[in-house]
C-alpha cells in the first residue's frame, strides 16, 4: 500500500487530549469528532489541514488516554496516514484496529518541512520526501498488522471468527 | 529461560510458553469499558453481527466518566450502556448511586485478581497490575473484539525490573514513588513494556498504595504495572474474590529488558509540573506556587486510605479562603466509609465540595473545570496542557497529603508545614 499527502508537522509527546479534548467526548459521532481533530495542540488545524494529509511528529505520539476518539477524528478529518518516531502503544494499537495507516520512522520530524510532499511505502517500509526527493526507512509492519489493514481492520478480522 | 509474571500469565492463558515479541490471540478474565469508550464498542459489536457476549459475568461496563450525567448527549451514550447491559443481561453493570470510579470499584468488589488478563477500554486498566494480574488498556474496538470472542490480540512485552530499596518516609506513598520513577524515565520510558515493581519499599507498601503505583504504569508508556502477589495482596483480596484466582511469581532468572534499582528511603514527595507526569521535583524544590483549586480523589487517589491521610492534615484547617477544594471518594462504598470514620465532616469544616464518584475534574470533563490562566494541584494522574479545562490552565500532580496542605496554604507546600504551622487557620 502507497499513501502520497502533504505534511503537518507535530513535535514530541502529542497525547490524546491534544488530538481531541476530552470535553468531546461525549458523542461518538465521526463526524463531530472529526471537527476537533487536533483541536487541543492546534485549534486552527482542521481549517488550515487538507483532507489526504500526513501528519508527522515526534517520539511518543498519542500518548494519554485510550480513546479511540483520537485516531478516529484522524481518520475521519481525512488525514491518509500518520508518521511518528514512535507511537503510544495503545494508539498504535487502536489506529491499525480502525485501519488509520501509521508508521514508524526514527527521527522523522526533524528531517522533513511541513507541507512538503510526502510518500510512504508501507510493505517496504519507505518513506520519500518528494518535495527534497530524499528517502527514509521506515519499520515495515509486521505480517498480522498487514493482514488487519488489508482486511480493514479488526472487526473485519473478527467477524470471520464469529 | 526463566519467566516473568507477565510471560507467565500470558502463558498460561494460551496454554503454552511465549516469549517477549510474540503476537498472541489471548483469552480474557474479564473485559470492561465505561460511558466514553463502550458506545463505541457497543457500536462495532453491533455492526459486525455479534449477537451475544462471550460471558455475561466477564463484560464489566462501568458509566463513570461523565455521570451523574453531565449534559444531554452524556446521557446518551450512559443509555448505551445501559440498554445493552440489559439486553446482555450483564452481570456487572454499575449503575449510578451504586457505581464507583472503575479502577476503585473493580478490585474493591472482588472482579479482578491475581493472574487473570484484564482488558479494559480505559488506559488506567493497568491498575490491577497491583494484585498481580496482567492487566492493560485498549481501545474500543479491542472492547469491542473481546466482547464477541473472548479475545484479544497482543504482543507479548519485554518486562523492566523496578527496585525499591528501604523505606520510605512517613509522607511518601505509592504515588511519589510512581512520579519519582516516571521522573527518572520519561512519559515513554517503559513504551510497548511491562513494569514490575518490586523490593523492600513495595512489600511494605499497603494495596492503596501498590494501586497507585500500578494505575500510573500507563504515564511511563507502560503496557502493564505489575507487582508479585504475597501476604497484603491476599489479605485483600480473600474476602472479595468473586472467583478463584491464581497467583504467579516470577522465576529468579527471569530475563528483564532493563532493572532499575532506587533508594526509597531518599525519596521526598514528588510534585509532577505542567504538563507531563514525568516533569517532576521533590516537595524541597517546588519554589511558591500558588493555586485555585485542589482536586483529591480519581483513580489514583480516590480510596480509603487516601482521604484518611488527607483527613489527618485537614483536621482543624480550613482550605485557603482562595482555593476551590473539592474531594471525590472513588466509589460509594469508599463514601460511606468516611462518613463512618468522620472524614467527610473534616472535609466539609475545612470547605470542601464533596462529591459522588466520578472521574470528571481529572479529565476536565465537569465538577471542577479551570478557566484560563488558572492551577490546580491535583492527585489525579495526568497534568497535560487543557487537561482539566482550559487550555492554558495548569495542573500539579502530588500526593494526598502534600494536595491537602497545598490547599490550606493556597500555594504548594509539603504536610510537614502543616505541622509547623500549627493552628494557624483555626
Amino acid at each position: 500500500m502507497t499513501i502520497r499527502g502533504q505534511i503537518y508537522k507535530f513535535g514530541d509527546d502529542v497525547n490524546t487530549d491534544d488530538i481531541i479534548p476530552a470535553r468531546f467526548l461525549n458523542t461518538s459521532d465521526p463526524e463531530e469528532l472529526a471537527g476537533h481533530c487536533m483541536e487541543g495542540i492546534d485549534p486552527a488545524f482542521t481549517k488550515r489541514a487538507k483532507a489526504g494529509g500526513i501528519i508527522v511528529a515526534g517520539k511518543n505520539f498519542g500518548c494519554g488516554s485510550s480513546r479511540e476518539h483520537a485516531p478516529l477524528s484522524i481518520k475521519t478529518f481525512g488525514i491518509s496516514a500518520v508518521v511518528a518516531t514512535s507511537f503510544a502503544r495503545i494508539f498504535y494499537r487502536n489506529s491499525l484496529n480502525i485501519g488509520l495507516p501509521i508508521i514508524e520512522c526514527p527521527d522523522i520530524a526533524a528531517k522533513i518541512s511541513e507541507r512538503d510532499e510526502m510518500e510512504i511505502d508501507f510493505e517496504k517500509g519507505i518513506i520519500k520526501d518528494l518535495t527534497t526527493d530524499k528517502t527514509y526507512p521506515a519499520k515495515p509492519w509486521p505480517e498480522f498488522m498487514q493482514r488487519l489493514i488489508e482486511v480493514g481492520g479488526l472487526m473485519n478480522y473478527v467477524r470471520g471468527k464469529l | 529461560m526463566g519467566k516473568t509474571i507477565t510471560e507467565k500469565i500470558l502463558g498460561a492463558h494460551v496454554g503454552r510458553e511465549v516469549s517477549p515479541g510474540e503476537l498472541i490471540e489471548c483469552p480474557v478474565d474479564i473485559a470492561l469499558g465505561n460511558d466514553i469508550t463502550a458506545p463505541l464498542a457497543i457500536a462495532e459489536f453491533e455492526r459486525v453481527g455479534a449477537k451475544r457476549v462471550f460471558d455475561p459475568e466477564r463484560v464489566i461496563l462501568v458509566p463513570d466518566h461523565f455521570v451523574p450525567n453531565k449534559d444531554i448527549k452524556s446521557a446518551g451514550q450512559c443509555k448505551i450502556l445501559r440498554e445493552f447491559a440489559k439486553e446482555q443481561n450483564l452481570k456487572y453493570y454499575f449503575e449510578v448511586g451504586r457505581m464507583g470510579i472503575e479502577h476503585a470499584l473493580l478490585p474493591e468488589q472482588g472482579l479482578v485478581l491475581p493472574g487473570d488478563v484484564i482488558i479494559g477500554a480505559d488506559s488506567h486498566t493497568c491498575t490491577y497490575g497491583a494484585l498481580g494480574a496482567f492487566a492493560t488498556g485498549a481501545g474500543s474496538t479491542d472492547l469491542a473484539a473481546a466482547m464477541a470472542t473472548g479475545q484479544i490480540w497482543f504482543k507479548v512485552p519485554e518486562s523492566i525490573r523496578f527496585v525499591y530499596h528501604g523505606q520510605p518516609g512517613k509522607w511518601v506513598g505509592g504515588k511519589d514513588l510512581i512520579l519519582y520513577t516516571i521522573g527518572q524515565i520519561g512519559v515513554d520510558g517503559a513504551l510497548y513494556q511491562a513494569m514490575e515493581f518490586t523490593g523492600e519499599a513495595i512489600s511494605n507498601l499497603s494495596m492503596a498504595g501498590r494501586l497507585t503505583m500500578s494505575n500510573m504504569a500507563i504515564e511511563a508508556g507502560g503496557k502493564a504495572g505489575i507487582i508479585e502477589p504475597d501476604e497484603t495482596t491476599l489479605n485483600y483480596i480473600r474476602d472479595r474474590a468473586k472467583r478463584k484466582w491464581k497467583i504467579y511469581h516470577r522465576d529468579p532468572d527471569a530475563v528483564y529488558s532493563k532493572v532499575y534499582e532506587f533508594n526509597a528511603a531518599a525519596i521526598e514527595p514528588q510534585v509532577a509540573f505542567p504538563h507531563l507526569p514525568s516533569n517532576t521535583k521533590p516537595i524541597s524544590e517546588v519554589g511558591h506556587i500558588e493555586i485555585d483549586q485542589a482536586v483529591i480523589g480519581s483513580c489514583t487517589n480516590g480510596r480509603i486510605e487516601d482521604l484518611r491521610e488527607a483527613a489527618q492534615i485537614f483536621k482543624g484547617h480550613k482550605a485557603h479562603p482562595e482555593v476551590r477544594l473539592i474531594i471525590i471518594p472513588a466509589t460509594q462504598h469508599i463514601y460511606q466509609q468516611a462518613m463512618k470514620e468522620g472524614l467527610i465532616d473534616i472535609f466539609l469544616s475545612a470547605e470542601a465540595a464533596v462529591s459522588t464518584p466520578t472521574c470528571g475534574p481529572c479529565l476536565g470533563g465537569y465538577m471542577g473545570v479551570l478557566a484560563e490562566g488558572e492551577r490546580a494541584i491535583a492527585t489525579t494522574n495526568r497534568n497535560f496542557a487543557g487537561r482539566m479545562g482550559h487550555p492554558r490552565s495548569e495542573i500539579y500532580l502530588a500526593n494526598p497529603a502534600v494536595t491537602a496542605a497545598s490547599a490550606i496554604l493556597g500555594r504548594i507546600a509539603g504536610p510537614e508545614e502543616i505541622a509547623d504551622c500549627g493552628m494557624r487557620n483555626e
